[in-house]
């Protein structure tokens, strides 16, 4: 909304002072140190990767080549995160909206440090939760779902005993993620000027009408800002993963069922231990996959908030 | 359509604390009443109980009545939303909805009080807004583009669009010209002259000469002192108060004798 205006420089060489240039050298560090880190990533990745794809389709575990073998994995992973963000995106607006728009102020505060607090909370306390609490109450919903609603293929069944199913991880991840949703999505709808606010409950907007109008669309960049950092957590996400799923399977979109497909970070977790050789380059290779999913997810995402930069709310 | 306001007794509160006073007066329909004073002297919280936009705030609350065209405002079974709907508001700052295209601010009253409406219709109804507002010949060519793109007078102008596409009965605005340049300030109070034409107009300033420009009637707020409540000290037709005014608190302002 405001601008700030750089001071005239006079004509000629302006004043060098010694705390300017400190700063500005340090900050151009800071900013050529993150790339220096990313690219070293990446190198590293590639180069520890190649040999397993290069490597001859039987050498690679499972006997059927690179491909075959991280292609599973590469579903598992988006299929959790999707399930993740589907289920925590509009939760965690709904959580803000409430902190923001509806709760009392006393309330909201409290609410507002339970949601903070809960984004501390480290994922191998989620992975138990998930495996000793969740699952098993989820079992009878899955035979009920197999049951009634079995023709739909999310829910062929037959469902799983364990209640250790993608249904339940998914659901796990949703429940870590959702306060980074939530916390980042009220920080935004905070920032919503009470002018915008006012301008449509002037025009006879109803509070929910209001949200709609001004509330909603001016914090949709950082809306979908908070769902990208979740999907960040839940794409990599190891542990939690690693103890809740019962891994058996390949490709397959039945969620409730016995066997489903690992994600990346939770097979290397479970893999990398009694992994040497090619192994090892197998399982990295996953891991660059899983970094140019993240990566690729981060660039839609900026694509998807740059497109109607313009109505950002931020000019 | 224009009504007339009729306020009476009116202590305005915001929790304990009673921001305005005993407020009594009649504001003509097809008129322009401008309400005058210090800062925090409770003419804008005045203002914003017309149209019950004070109520944003937790804990304000209204003694006595406002009753426009013989309905009470403060009516038991009264939704400030329908209130609303019928008094439009123009603020200090502008503030179009910068998600929406300047199309869509004009038409955003339009859809909330009447969601079906032929495409046609609604297109003749924001080209006769933004007219109404003196924009159109400005912007008619690009309606799809941001409404923050424009400059604060055509903003401005914007907003006053918005507020009169849905025909509101009373236009409230509370300094709607503060945020603005002598030119665009020139080309706002033209408009207001236009619309007096068609609405009752309230209008809370700063400026004097303002309010000596375009206003019938003139309200003088003013406080005793800090923590005290607002009352209206003087209300009578604008002439007289610049040039004869009965009370001496309003010579004092008006001739800028004023502590």
């Amino acid at each position: 909304m405001t601008t700030t205006s750089s001071p005239t420089t006079p004509a000629g060489r302006p004043k060098q002072r010694p705390g300017d240039r400190v700063f500005a050298g340090s900050a151009k560090g800071a900013g050529i140190l993150i790339l220096v880190i990313l690219a070293g990533v990446a190198a590293f990745l590639v180069t520890e990767s190649l040999p397993a794809l290069t490597a001859p389709a039987d050498e690679i575990p499972g006997g059927e080549g690179l491909i075959a073998y991280v292609a599973p994995l590469i579903f598992g992973t988006l299929l959790a995160a999707a399930l993740a963000i589907l289920v925590a995106t509009p939760l965690g607006v709904a959580i803000a909206l409430f902190i923001t728009n509806y709760a009392p102020r006393r309330l909201a505060q409290v609410l507002g440090y339970l949601v903070d607090l809960l984004v501390a909370i480290p994922s191998i306390v989620y992975g138990f939760w998930g495996i000793y609490w969740l699952a098993p109450k989820l079992v009878p919903l899955f035979q009920w779902l197999e049951q009634h609603l079995g023709f739909i293929p999310l829910f062929a069944g037959p469902a799983s005993a364990t209640g250790r199913t993608m249904f339940t991880a998914g659901l796990v991840l949703a429940v870590m993620i959702l306060p980074i949703v939530s916390a980042i999505s009220r920080e935004v709808f905070l920032q919503v000027p009470a002018l915008h606010r006012e301008a449509a409950l002037a025009l006879g907007a109803t509070r929910w009408e209001m949200i709609r109008m001004a509330v909603l669309p001016y914090g949709k960049s950082g809306i979908i800002g908070g769902a990208m950092l979740g999907l960040g957590r839940a794409l990599g996400e190891t542990l939690a993963i690693a103890l809740v799923l019962s891994v058996s399977g390949g490709i397959t979109f039945n969620l409730i069922g016995t066997g489903n497909p690992s994600t990346i970070a939770a097979n290397i977790a479970l893999q990398f231990p009694e992994s040497t050789g090619i192994d090892v380059n197998t399982l990295i290779a996953s891991g660059l996959a899983l970094f140019v999913i993240t990566l690729a997810v981060n660039v839609l995402a900026r694509w998807v908030v740059n497109r109607r930069a313009d109505f950002s709310g931020a000019n | 359509m224009a009504k007339r306001i009729d306020v009476s007794d009116l202590d305005i509160y915001y929790g304990n604390f009673k921001a305005v006073e005993g407020v009594n007066l009649s504001i003509e329909p097809r008129s322009i009443t401008a309400l005058i004073g210090p800062s925090g002297c409770g003419k804008s919280t005045f203002l914003r109980a017309l149209n019950r936009m004070h109520e944003v705030i937790p804990g304000a609350r209204v003694e006595g009545k406002v009753v426009i065209e013989g309905q009470d405002l403060y009516g038991a079974d009264v939704d400030p939303v329908d209130v609303r709907r019928q008094i439009g508001m123009v603020f200090q700052r502008p503030n179009p909805f910068p998600t929406m295209s300047i199309y869509d601010n004009v038409a955003a009253g339009i859809r909330l009080n009447n969601k079906k409406m032929k495409k046609a219709d609604l297109d003749d109804l924001v080209e006769r807004s933004l007219r109404g507002a003196n924009l159109w010949n400005e912007v008619k060519d690009r309606l799809d583009r941001p409404g923050s793109g424009l400059s604060g007078g055509q903003q401005q102008r914007l907003c006053i669009a918005r507020a009169i596409a849905v025909e509101p009965d009373v236009l409230l605005m509370d300094e709607p010209c503060s945020a603005l340049d002598p030119i665009s300030t020139l080309a706002i109070e033209d408009l207001m002259a236009e619309l007096k034409e068609r609405f009752t107009i309230v209008i809370v300033t700063h400026n004097m000469q303002q309010a000596a420009r375009v206003s019938e009637q003139t309200g003088f707020f003013n406080l005793n002192g800090v923590g005290q409540p607002g009352r209206l000290i003087e209300f009578n037709p604008t002439e007289k108060i610049f040039s004869n005014p009965e009370m001496k608190a309003t010579e004092d302002y008006i001739s800028g004798r004023f502590g």
